[in-house]
Order: C-alpha cells, then sequence, then structure tokens
C-alpha cells in the first residue's frame, strides 16, 4: 500500500513537471511569436531601460568586486607554485566563460526577474490581464514579448560588462594592491582569450536571458492558479518560485551548454 | 419576438466545487438594457464574464445570434469580441499608465487610428466622464468613484455594440451615480448599444432598464419589464422591498426626530 501510494506521487509529481514544461515552452512559443509586431517597439525600449539600463550599477558593482576577490584568490593560490604570471589568464577565462554570464544572469533574475513575477502576477490579480483579454489585445504580446526582446539584447551587452569591469577589478587587486606586474597580467589576458570563449559567452547569456524572462513572467502570469496561496500571498510566492527556478535553471543551463561547447 | 442577441441554454458553471450557476436560461435582445440584479455573491459578474469568453460554462451553450459562441473559429471569435466591451466591477485599470493611457489603451493596440483620432475620442469620452482635469493623474492617484468613471470612459471609448456593465454605480455620490445611468441611458439611445447591467442600485436602475433579469441560487428566476417585476411574488422581491422598506423607516425616523427637536 505504501509502496502504492509512493509510486503514485511520484507519477503525479512527474506529470506535475511535465505539463508545466510544456506550458512554458508553449508560452514562450506564444511570446516569440510576437516579438516582431510592429506596435512592440515603444515598449522594448521601455524594457530595454528598466532591464538592461537599471541593472548597470549593480552588474557592473558585482563584475567589479568579482575581478577583485578572484584577483585576491588567485594571487595567494598561485603565489605557492610560482605561477602568478598566469592571474590574467586564469581570470579572464573564469569570467568569460563562467562568472560573467552566470553571475549576471543571476544578478539580473534578483534585480529585474523578481519584479516581472510581481508586476505580472499583481496585473493577474487585479484582472489587469482579463481586461486585456477583453480589449482583444494579446496579453502575452503585450507584457511578455517586450520584456523577452529586451532580455535578449540586454543579458549579452550587460554580461560583456560585468567581464570588462570584472578584468579591471582583477588588476586592481592583483596589479595596484599585490604588486604584480601589469603588463604580465594584460598580457594573460589578450593571450589567452579566443573568440569561442567569447561567442560561448554570449550564447550563454541569451539563453539565460530567454530563461529569466520566461520563468519569471510564467510564475506571474499563472499567479491565480497557484494551489499554495491566494491573493497578495501568492504574488510573493510566484515571485519566490520565479527567482528560485531560474537560479536554478541558469546553472542547469550553463552545465548544458558547456558540455556541448567545450 | 426577434432572435435574442445573446442567449443562455442551460449554462451550468462550478467554481470551486460550488454551483455558482445552475442551468441558466436567459435572453437579451439587441438595442435593450437589460438589467440583472441579485445579492451579492450570486454569480452576477460570473454570469457576465461567460458573454466575454472570460469563463467558458462547465455545461449548456451561449448562443451569438443563434450561433453557439463555442464553436466560432479564431476570426468569428475576433469579431464577436471587437463588438463587446466590459467595465469591470474592480475597475481593472492599470496602475502604471495615467488616466489618458488607459482610455487610450484599446484604440492605441486594437485600431489604426491617427494619434490625433485618439486624442479626439479619448478626451471626448474623458470630458463627458467629468475627468478631463483628471487625464494626467495616475488611477492611484484618484478617488473611488473617479476611477470608477475611468473604467466607464474605457469601456465606451471604442463605441462598441455591446458593453457589459459590472455594478458601474458602486461607490458614487448619488448625483454622480444618476449621471452615469443617465449618461448609459443617453448613449444607449443614442448610440443604440446593447447594454447588459449588474447593479445593486434599485429602483433608480428601472428607470433605464427594458428588461429585467433576477439571478437568484444560481438560477434566472424572473425575466421580463421592471413593471412586470412589480407583480412578482419571489422571496428575493420581499428581500429588496424589505430593505428598501427599511431605509424608508430609518429616514423617516429622521425627519420625526427633526421635527420633534426642532432640528432644521
Amino acid at each position: 500500500m505504501a509502496i502504492s501510494t509512493a509510486f503514485n506521487n511520484l507519477g503525479k509529481t512527474v506529470m506535475h513537471w511535465v505539463d508545466e514544461t510544456g506550458a512554458l515552452a508553449i508560452f514562450l512559443g506564444r511570446s516569440l511569436l510576437k516579438v516582431f509586431h510592429y506596435r512592440q517597439p515603444p515598449f522594448i525600449i521601455q524594457q530595454l531601460y528598466y532591464i538592461g539600463a537599471k541593472s548597470i550599477h549593480i552588474v557592473a558593482l558585482v563584475g567589479l568586486f568579482t575581478g577583485m576577490v578572484l584577483g585576491l584568490q588567485l594571487y595567494y593560490a598561485l603565489t605557492r607554485v610560482g605561477s602568478t604570471g598566469l592571474i590574467g589568464m586564469v581570470i579572464v577565462i573564469a569570467l568569460v566563460r563562467e562568472l560573467g554570464p552566470v553571475l549576471t544572469a543571476i544578478m539580473i533574475t534578483a534585480r529585474a526577474g523578481s519584479s516581472m513575477a510581481t508586476e505580472i502576477g499583481i496585473q493577474r490579480m487585479s484582472e489587469q490581464i482579463d481586461a486585456l483579454h477583453t480589449m482583444r489585445i494579446d496579453s502575452i504580446g503585450y507584457l511578455v514579448s517586450p520584456r523577452l526582446t529586451a532580455c535578449i539584447i540586454s543579458f549579452p551587452l550587460l554580461t560583456a560588462l560585468f567581464d570588462l569591469i570584472g578584468i579591471l577589478g582583477g588588476y586592481i587587486s592583483s596589479v595596484f594592491m599585490l604588486g604584480l606586474n601589469g603588463g604580465n597580467y594584460f598580457y594573460g589576458v589578450r593571450t589567452s582569450l579566443d573568440i569561442n570563449d567569447i561567442t560561448g559567452g554570449f550564447i550563454k547569456a541569451i539563453v539565460f536571458g530567454i530563461i529569466v524572462c520566461t520563468v519569471c513572467c510564467f510564475q506571474g502570469y499563472f499567479t491565480h492558479m497557484r494551489s499554495d496561496g491566494h491573493g497578495a500571498k501568492s504574488v510573493g510566492l510566484s515571485t519566490t518560485s520565479a527567482v528560485v527556478i531560474s537560479c536554478v535553471l541558469i546553472l542547469v543551463a550553463d552545465y548544458v551548454i558547456t558540455a556541448l561547447i567545450l | 419576438m426577434d432572435t435574442p442577441l445573446i442567449e443562455f441554454r442551460n449554462v451550468v458553471k462550478r467554481l470551486g466545487g460550488r454551483i455558482v450557476l445552475d442551468g441558466i436560461d436567459l435572453q437579451i435582445y439587441e438595442g435593450e438594457v437589460t438589467v440583472l440584479i441579485g445579492k451579492s455573491g450570486s454569480g452576477k459578474s460570473v454570469l457576465l464574464k461567460h458573454i466575454i469568453g472570460l469563463l467558458a460554462p462547465d455545461e449548456g451553450e451561449i448562443l451569438f445570434r443563434g450561433k453557439p459562441i463555442g464553436n466560432m473559429n479564431r476570426t468569428e471569435w475576433d469579431k464577436h469580441m471587437s463588438r463587446i466591451s466590459y467595465m469591470f466591477q474592480n475597475n481593472a485599470l492599470f496602475d502604471s499608465l495615467t488616466v489618458y493611457e488607459n482610455i487610450a489603451l484599446p484604440l492605441r493596440q486594437t485600431t489604426h487610428l491617427a494619434k490625433k483620432e485618439i486624442n479626439k475620442r479619448v478626451m471626448s469620452r474623458a470630458g463627458q466622464t467629468e475627468l478631463t482635469g483628471e487625464v494626467s493623474k495616475y488611477p492611484s492617484e484618484l478617488s473611488g468613484g473617479m476611477q470608477k468613471r475611468v473604467a466607464l470612459a474605457r469601456a465606451l471609448v471604442t463605441d462598441p455594440e455591446i458593453v457589459l456593465f459590472d455594478e458601474p454605480t458602486t461607490g458614487q455620490d448619488p448625483v454622480r451615480r444618476n449621471a452615469i445611468l443617465g449618461m448609459i441611458a443617453e448613449y444607449q439611445k443614442k448610440i443604440g448599444f446593447t447594454a447588459v447591467l449588474i447593479s445593486h442600485d434599485i429602483p433608480d436602475v428601472f428607470f433605464i432598464a427594458n428588461r429585467v433579469l433576477v439571478l437568484y441560487e444560481g438560477k434566472i428566476v424572473f425575466q421580463g419589464t421592471p413593471q412586470e417585476l412589480e407583480g412578482f411574488k419571489h422571496p428575493i422581491t420581499d428581500e429588496y422591498i424589505q430593505s428598501i422598506k427599511a431605509f424608508k423607516e430609518k429616514v423617516s425616523g429622521m425627519d420625526s426626530r427633526r421635527h420633534f427637536t426642532g432640528q432644521p
């Protein structure tokens, strides 16, 4: 009996995840269909400002300290084996291939993704999305597509900014503060990086942008269908789910893309 | 009688395990103001949301000019929706948009009208709903009554053929309440739209009603003219009459007190 109940629960959980994944895929498909609609540009510009421009400060700050802490850690680690000349190379590879896209995506999820889920969730609970339906306005096209486009554009740009500031951060800590040779640092940066690293980083950033936007908007859009809460509580729960699921999927996708690229 | 514009045939709707609409049969005729009355929580809004497709019946069917709306293809459904406007009970205004942008939204998103024409229409509706000075404000900066008028202006800005009003006068002072009812009646005569109105403003709303529907315990228990409703014997009419009577007694009680104390 207990085994039967366990299998029953497992089946339900699997079916739930299959349903959710299917719904998420349809949601993404419908959002992509409206990306090129002629009414979109003003809304895309607005979202570029909210998602992209307003994230610049936080991404730059995190990038700076990530680079600085990398410089610091690597300096002491590589001093032991007498390879401090490799610091620039290790920092740039770590930043461009992994840390840049992943940390940028997580920072944007925390700043803009959570606000997407909350805003759309509130619009759902206050019947604004129903109002769009009654006015014959495609709610996904109106609310999600501009955000998706803005994420696809801004994630790679912010990742590039993160990488650049991170490299400068590594320079500040290892050269200015710890006295490493600046020429060595930039020589390592310049010689270790090839176009595949940069392309790979951008591919990751674009995929993360799609994941974050789709998951956050999806959670907000279907706030009213949550079984674990109603009203304001369900909006809060949707926001939490949006951030947690996005972060987990970013890391999973990072592994998958890395495995495919390498 | 003519073919109804909208007809419900044995519509059943269950929500959260409760039967909200229990075999609804009703007819709404073109060019008329139909008032739907019933106690709070009796399913009036649920019924209205079926007409615009926000909810679908669990059983039964809804016909538009004799054609089941459940069988409409995308083009037919789009055409059906383009005729209807809906004013939500809770207004459903976009709080991140100004009053002007809220009213202009359906015109900007679903028509190809020039900016100048959109501006003309929006300002005209804003003027009629006494909102000219408020167009640049956000809904959160307005009173509940004003927000209601913004929702009303948005519902009418597309010149719809059918307008569904979910308690349009709730939260309005008596002067504005009568003004809104008057405006609905005036526009109905001028434009000739079909109005379906949920209201608790009895008997005021009967002055503009051509037909009255009474929803009671999930069923339509009365369909007819306001005059016919006077002779209708049912627990729901007793409840309404009693409430009106109780209100009158209160008022007359105040009058007698004033008379007794000599206060103005």
